[in-house]
């Protein structure tokens, strides 16, 4: 059973948490006003239209590589002045940010989602937000991307990796 | 008065200069807040672990210590909520010409809104559309982004920002897989489903 557990935290190594407590009730509010200015961002910017995707793999419109660059542009540098000035969490741990190792699941799993991004027009963060902007019957799609993690899940072993 | 306008200035579709540096800061944002690393998907993951386990190793994890995640995904769905509600835009969206004209050509028909109507309806759901764009598409989607071990947020957006060459063969990826379907298999797909 402790071996099961442990292999299984280093499963969970996709987006992980690398914060020492955990956290209940309203200390994840913060967690929830975040998602959604995310949200907001997400359909006003558009990144969630359907159109909006073709178009960046039509190549006719720069809005999408702009968004997704300036983002990237934005990241490296928070990310490197958290590093110089040894920025601290609200809970004063130092920030961890993991290494990602490389594996082939990164092209093939890639490759996949690459296919159901331009079908669907929405990577998973969309997805919440198309549901919330009224487009419903996108529960559908969530509960087939749900249906697709697990049977990764079921099958990750067998797969090339 | 000065209330209004601001609504009205900002109900306009936003720029990429200004939603990308909003979405950049998410990541210092989940880091500074409680040392969590910006990625999507693995809401899906916590998903299948609290629902559908089923004795998978993959899925045999402490999800409760995760929840930060999935309340993030419900904060995303409520801010779609929010924006289309609110701060909806009042007038058509602008679809490039090139696009909407390739798109024409494939059968689509209505450009109004941020989702094509002829592909993402309800009446369309037991149709073969439903099928190719719903639930073939989405199952691609989650089955793709865990084999990667992650989605646009994780990767290409966190991991590309923590300056991670994986994760740049894995966007690379992602947008190599768009473009093929796109290009390829997008127009022969629409053509049996019936457009």
């Amino acid at each position: 059973m402790k071996v099961l557990e442990k292999q299984a935290d280093e499963f969970v190594c996709d987006a992980p948490n690398a914060q020492v407590d955990g956290e209940k009730g309203l200390a994840l509010v913060k967690y929830l006003i975040l998602g959604i200015l995310f949200g907001i961002v997400f359909v006003k910017a558009e990144i969630i239209s359907w159109f909006r995707i073709q178009e960046m793999f039509r190549l006719t419109s720069f809005h999408m590589y702009g968004v997704i660059g300036s983002a990237i542009v934005t990241g490296i540098i928070s990310i490197q002045l958290i590093k110089r000035l040894g920025i601290k969490s609200m809970a004063g741990e130092k920030i961890n940010i993991p290494t990602k190792e490389f594996r082939k699941g990164q092209i093939f799993g890639g490759l996949i989602f690459g296919l159901g991004w331009a079908l669907t027009g929405a990577c998973p963060g969309p997805l919440f937000a198309q549901i919330g902007s009224g487009f419903t019957v996108i529960i559908v799609t969530l509960l087939a991307a749900v249906a697709g993690t697990w049977t990764y899940g079921r099958f990750a072993n067998k797969l090339p990796n | 008065m000065i209330m209004n306008e601001f609504i009205e200035w900002i109900s306009q579709p936003w720029p990429w200069y200004v939603a990308g540096p909003m979405v950049g800061l998410t990541v210092p944002a989940l880091l500074i807040l409680g040392n969590k690393t910006f990625g999507i998907s693995s809401s899906l993951r916590h998903v299948c672990a609290i629902c559908i386990p089923s004795g998978i190793p993959f899925f045999s994890y402490n999800w409760r210590k995760e929840t930060w995640n999935l309340v993030f995904v419900l904060g995303i769905l409520i801010g779609g909520f929010i924006s289309s509600v609110f701060l909806s835009n009042p007038n058509e969206l602008l679809i490039a010409e090139g696009t909407k004209a390739e798109l024409a050509a494939l059968g689509i028909t209505d450009f109004s809104g941020l989702m094509p109507a002829d592909i993402f309806s309800w009446e369309n759901v037991f149709t073969g559309k439903g099928l190719v764009f719903l639930v073939f598409g989405g199952f691609l989607v989650g089955f793709g982004t865990r084999y990667a071990g992650g989605c646009t947020s994780g990767h290409a957006i966190m991991g590309i920002s923590s300056l991670q060459w994986p994760s740049l063969v894995a966007t690379m990826s992602f947008m190599i897989g768009g473009f093929l379907m796109t290009h390829l298999f997008l127009g022969p797909l629409m053509k049996l489903v019936g457009f």
